[in-house]
């Protein structure tokens, strides 16, 4: 068994009385209170999640822009410095490899992009794979993993909590793009991102910096209602917003098309790993769909793998299900058979061998006001 | 802290039962709400079903997981605890009180002797490692 890797803030997490525990090969705070409460703090005010276990790659040199465009499925020709985008690496078969967020660096040359903790080798090893197979192209793929710190701060609040520590006007950086920045002096690419469905930024640190940002995060922070939030939380309102996760609602065995991530595969951008794959699944007819469901009977919370039936037969699986905190009820996604989807349409989750009525609803769950 | 009133005997399974003439009010401990977090879901038997010591009654699940409940006592349920039932965070807030999920009259009364008392309670949580 490979150690359990730990971020430079997990001697803070335990000082603030997280819950720990092993997640991606990551020793992580799951909770410090309680995942209710910590959602609703994102939810009406901010919270601080320390995301290091990600995963952060540079593609640099004059073909970088033609080897993203070969191994990633967004168009990142439509990227100018500072603009960031949500994309996917495929396998041949349109499998995926993993989800992605490709930034153009706002200043200095080439591609920044980030990857999921769990697929962090895997992704690295894929893309030298791929430029040992594309010799002619002038790129190099640099994994910066080991060198970054990353800090997400959301949240309505995250604006006025972070302008505490820099003189860059915020307001001027819209939603998917980055600036360089100092945060309380440490140099940063700070993007206004996130996985939770409010505003908010990440920021990338040298690592060695990490808890000094944190903390200074924290101390700003505090009088604004600033909480650290983990792990557990952080599922819960992705999965309110309907952002995927990979080994979830996308794996090598669940494509983007089924999983409604058609907006993010650029056909006519020209070949990319896995376009033929698709193109023909889409001429074909995509089988399988990804719909979002609540529960409308009692019988307990839907969870990953649980069983779909419609009429009693078999028509997929949940994907991701929980206890949605700022809905009150149980929700969850699900990969069935394109003939049963629909919004207004029934389903049936199988939840400890009884099946449990519940309605597809339009998605996603929770949508921040205003956005 | 974990809270263990001294009045109540507890399971290894971290259920609680309190006695009174022939009948058993039960539920689910501070330990085991602290540890399974925010509590959303509560399966309870209905009123006229028998348990059985140690054997699983119902189920109670967190934003995270779901776990079994396990009967500290025989008998046959008399009340469940609609309160619970519709708000299962009372268990988080008051395990002990409001949070009460059954009252059972028990079938064989002597079955509290397999249960732990408070004090033995403690040590076994402290084996635990989980004394917080």
């Amino acid at each position: 068994m490979p150690e359990v890797k730990k971020t430079p803030l997990a001697a803070r997490h335990e000082a603030l009385g997280a819950r720990m525990v092993e997640f991606a090969g990551w020793y992580m705070p799951v909770q410090y209170r309680g995942i209710m409460e910590e959602h609703r703090t994102v939810r009406s005010l901010a919270g601080l999640f320390d995301i290091g276990h990600m995963g952060q790659v540079d593609v640099t040199g004059p073909d970088a822009l033609a080897f993203l465009q070969y191994v990633t499925t967004n168009d990142i020709s439509k990227l100018e410095p500072g603009v960031a985008q949500y994309g996917m690496m495929l396998y041949p078969d349109g499998g995926v490899v993993d989800d992605i967020f490709v930034y153009r660096r706002p200043t200095g040359p080439g591609f920044f992009v980030v990857i999921n903790a769990a697929n962090t080798d895997k992704d690295v090893a894929w893309l030298h794979e791929q430029r040992q197979q594309r010799q002619n192209l002038d790129v190099t793929v640099t994994n910066l993993s080991n060198e970054l710190g990353m800090i997400a701060i959301q949240g309505p609040k995250a604006e006025s909590i972070l302008q505490h520590l820099t003189d860059v006007p915020l307001s001027s950086v819209k939603y998917h793009t980055a600036v360089d920045a100092h945060l309380d002096g440490i140099p940063c690419l700070v993007g206004r991102t996130g996985y939770t469905g409010e505003d908010g930024f990440e920021l990338y640190c040298p690592i060695e910096q990490t808890g000094q940002l944190w903390d200074r995060l924290l101390e700003a922070g505090t009088p604004e209602g600033l909480q650290p939030i983990g792990l557990g939380a952080r599922d819960t309102l992705r999965l309110e917003s309907r952002m995927s996760l990979y080994g979830n609602e996308i794996s090598a065995e669940i494509n983007p098309l089924e999983a409604g991530l058609s907006w993010a595969v650029k056909f006519d951008k020209g070949d990319f790993i896995g376009r033929d794959a698709l193109s023909k699944q889409k001429e074909q007819g995509i089988r399988r769909r990804l719909v979002g469901f609540k529960m409308v009977e009692r019988g307990g919370v839907p969870r990953s793998h649980f069983e779909v039936q419609v009429d009693g037969k078999s028509v997929g699986f949940v994907t991701s299900g929980t206890s949605s905190p700022t809905l009150g009820e149980n929700i969850g996604l699900a990969l069935v058979d394109r003939s049963v989807a629909g919004v207004g349409k029934p389903l049936d989750i199988v939840i400890r061998g009884k099946p449990v009525r519940a309605v597809q609803v339009k998605m996603p769950f929770y949508k921040r006001p205003g956005a | 802290m974990t809270e263990v009133p001294k009045d109540l005997r507890y399971t290894r399974t971290h259920e609680w039962a309190k006695f009174d003439a022939d009948v058993a009010t039960v539920g689910v401990d501070d330990y085991a709400q602290n540890e399974l977090g925010d509590l959303t879901y509560l399966e309870l038997p209905e009123p006229g079903t028998t348990v059985t010591q140690n054997e699983p009654m119902g189920v109670i699940e967190s934003v995270k997981a779901a776990s079994d409940l396990y009967a500290p006592i025989s008998g046959e349920v008399i009340e469940s605890n609609p309160e619970a039932t519709n708000a299962p965070d009372l268990v988080n807030t008051s395990p002990y009180q409001q949070g009460w999920l059954l009252r059972v009259r028990m079938s064989d009364p002597s079955e509290a002797n397999n249960l732990m008392d408070a004090g033995d309670y403690e040590k076994f949580l402290e084996e635990q490692g989980g004394g917080h």
